[in-house]
């Protein structure tokens, strides 16, 4: 939906005419405090965001140092920094990109550009939705069966990227096909008047123009994989390594995993508390970071699009 | 090559991607079968689904009754589903309806980033903020209990059950409203009267994909909900939901053990729930499919 389209509601008639009854005045009042109501609802879901976040920054921000960020973990992990958990949740999400991408777009092209509207399409869609269904920790269940044991790649990176990657498809395909929606018709209807194929078409013409959106998507995709705790706890991650990361089949360290080990496991949980504040901001840094900053961007492709 | 079959080769290789995605569902389907089926070799499908025991690593008596788990599950969804349908639906109300575009600039993302929040996240704020919280304030014996989980995880479906109520709100025809102004009801009584009932089955696929979201939420729920492996008694018992339950104890589940594949088993009841509430969703968004104000 536009922004035209927002701004096109029509706005209820002001009660301007004749006489007001007492009736009139009844319903003003009705509406009036619904409309609080919902204004209400409005102020409890912000709040409930700017409180997590609130207290994250106040109780983490005294951990965060250039040497918390920078170093490994010391100590049987009480002291020291998280250094490789951030090299292990970058590896991993741009890493799940990497395989969900390809797969994402190239299905989004299908059912946006190819596929009328039929049984195949119907039943394409619904695995789809399936897929975004599908619980975390039965993606991560499926990784151990399918990519750690079967596969014998182990808790590796790549059961990591592979895991994080078809957990990623369908947000990736989401976000491309609203993509593809906003490109206007007749620049395909040019495209193909001039002579060109359908396949020329999408790839000359559909796919530079849609090209920001999948940005967006992309984006969204690398901070929802950034931030996945329960697909990659038993196929990538680990609590303690003592080596950075060295090939695709090392496991890795990463920053949610990190969090909830500290926070529920082990016998220092108290004394390690400002490690996890300081974790879970940074966690939360990147991942609203990535969504701010896709955001701003799509906010910026809609004012350039209705110009 | 020709031009066209070249155009046929690139489609059937499109459509060949897009099947991927039915392609992993299937596979997902057939790992959790092949690793949860040899539960029901040592434990009856009756024992397994109405089993009061939770004990897979007693060494003399093991039981593998998952009804407490699946009880916590349900309680856990039901009562966020209290706070957060109210909330979510009003929410898109308001965004659809009434916000005025600059309120909608501001009160969209601050929802989408509600959205993104990590579970771990919430979960551990749930952990060391909320749970201290309900101790002091409440006087509540244990602070990770099935409330303060179902509270969490309110704020986890709200995102999701705001944003769909909202598409299906814009889809009201316009013309719709407009009569209902003409006769001089309220913007209100538009809403209540007409917008809100003809977009009731978008609302309710939204409803549906939001509970869904909740029954498999992991960390929250393994992080927050206490963990005991019992039938919950009150608001404020410690439970062990599913997907907490499966994250929990795989680590340490021996590879292919009795447990092993028990924790699969409970895998695929919540895969077959949660399929079972996404494909209720589709149902419902294409059976009342609003196609202009002819189907009304």
């Amino acid at each position: 939906m536009t922004a035209e389209a927002i701004l096109s509601i029509p706005t209820p008639p002001r009660q301007s005419l004749s006489v007001t009854t007492g009736r009139d005045r009844a319903r003003k009042t009705k509406q009036w405090l619904a409309f609080m109501m919902l204004r209400g609802a409005i102020l409890i879901v912000a709040a409930a965001l700017v409180i997590i976040v609130g207290f994250l920054v106040i109780n983490g921000i005294s951990s965060i140092s250039w040497g918390f960020l920078t170093e490994v973990p010391r100590n049987n992990m009480t002291e020291g920094g998280i250094w490789p958990c951030i090299v292990g949740t970058l590896l991993l999400s741009l890493g799940a990109m990497a395989v969900a991408l390809p797969l994402g777009v190239a299905s989004a092209i299908y059912l946006h550009e190819y596929a009328l509207p039929g049984r195949t399409m119907r039943i394409i869609r619904l695995g789809v939705n399936n897929l975004a269904g599908v619980p975390s920790v039965v993606f991560g269940l499926f990784g151990l069966g399918l990519f750690v044991t079967a596969m014998n790649l182990g808790v590796s990176i790549l059961a990591g990227w592979l895991t994080l990657g078809v957990l990623c498809l369908p947000v990736i395909i989401g976000t491309t096909e609203e993509a593809l929606r906003s490109v206007p018709a007749t620049y395909r209807e040019a495209s193909l008047a001039l002579g060109g194929t359908k396949w020329q078409t999408i790839w000359r013409v559909v796919l530079p123009s849609a090209l920001p959106g999948i940005l967006t998507g992309s984006i969204l995709g690398i901070s929802r994989a950034a931030g996945e705790t329960a697909a990659i706890m038993f196929t990538a991650a680990v609590f303690y390594t003592p080596k950075m990361p060295n090939s695709i089949f090392s496991d890795v360290m990463a920053l949610p995993y990190h969090i909830y080990v500290l926070a529920t496991a082990g016998t220092e949980i108290e004394k390690t508390r400002p490690i996890q504040y300081g974790t879970a901001l940074v966690l939360i840094a990147l991942v609203l970071g990535m969504n701010l900053f896709a955001i701003i961007l799509r906010a910026w492709l809609q004012r350039r699009g209705s110009r | 090559m020709r031009r066209s079959t070249k155009e046929i080769i690139i489609k059937q290789a499109f459509l060949a991607t897009a099947v991927t995605s039915l392609a992993v569902l299937a596979l997902i389907m057939i790992f959790l079968f092949m690793e949860g089926l040899p539960t029901f070799s040592f434990v009856s499908v009756k024992d397994f689904l109405f089993g009061l025991d939770w004990y897979p690593t007693d060494e003399a008596n093991p039981a593998y009754g998952i009804l407490p788990l699946i009880v916590a599950s349900g309680a856990v969804t039901a009562l966020s589903s209290l706070l957060a349908i109210p909330l979510g639906v009003m929410t898109a109300v308001y965004l659809a309806e009434i916000a005025s575009p600059r309120v909608r600039a501001v009160v969209k993302p601050v929802v989408e980033m509600l959205a993104s929040l990590p579970s771990v996240v919430i979960g551990f704020f749930g952990m060391v903020i909320m749970a201290p919280f309900l101790q002091d304030y409440f006087g509540v014996a244990v602070g990770l209990n099935l409330s303060n989980a179902a509270l969490m995880l309110a704020f986890m479906s709200v995102p999701t059950i705001a944003s769909v109520s909202e598409d299906a709100i814009y889809a009201v025809p316009r013309d719709l409203k407009e009569a209902s102004f003409a006769l001089g009801a309220t913007h209100l009584e538009t809403l209540a009267r007409v917008t809100l009932p003809a977009a009731l089955s978008g609302i309710g696929t939204a409803v549906i994909l939001g509970m869904s979201r909740a029954i498999g939420e992991t960390m929250v729920v393994l992080m927050v909900a206490g963990g005991a492996a019992v039938i919950p008694n009150s608001l404020w018992s410690p439970v062990r939901p599913m997907p907490a339950s499966i994250a929990a104890e795989m680590a340490e589940a021996p590879f292919r053990g009795h447990h092993y594949h028990a924790l699969f088993a409970t895998a695929m009841v919540l895969f077959m729930v949660t399929l079972f509430f996404n494909i209720l969703a589709d149902y419902f968004s294409h059976k009342h499919q609003q196609s202009g104000s002819a189907s009304l």
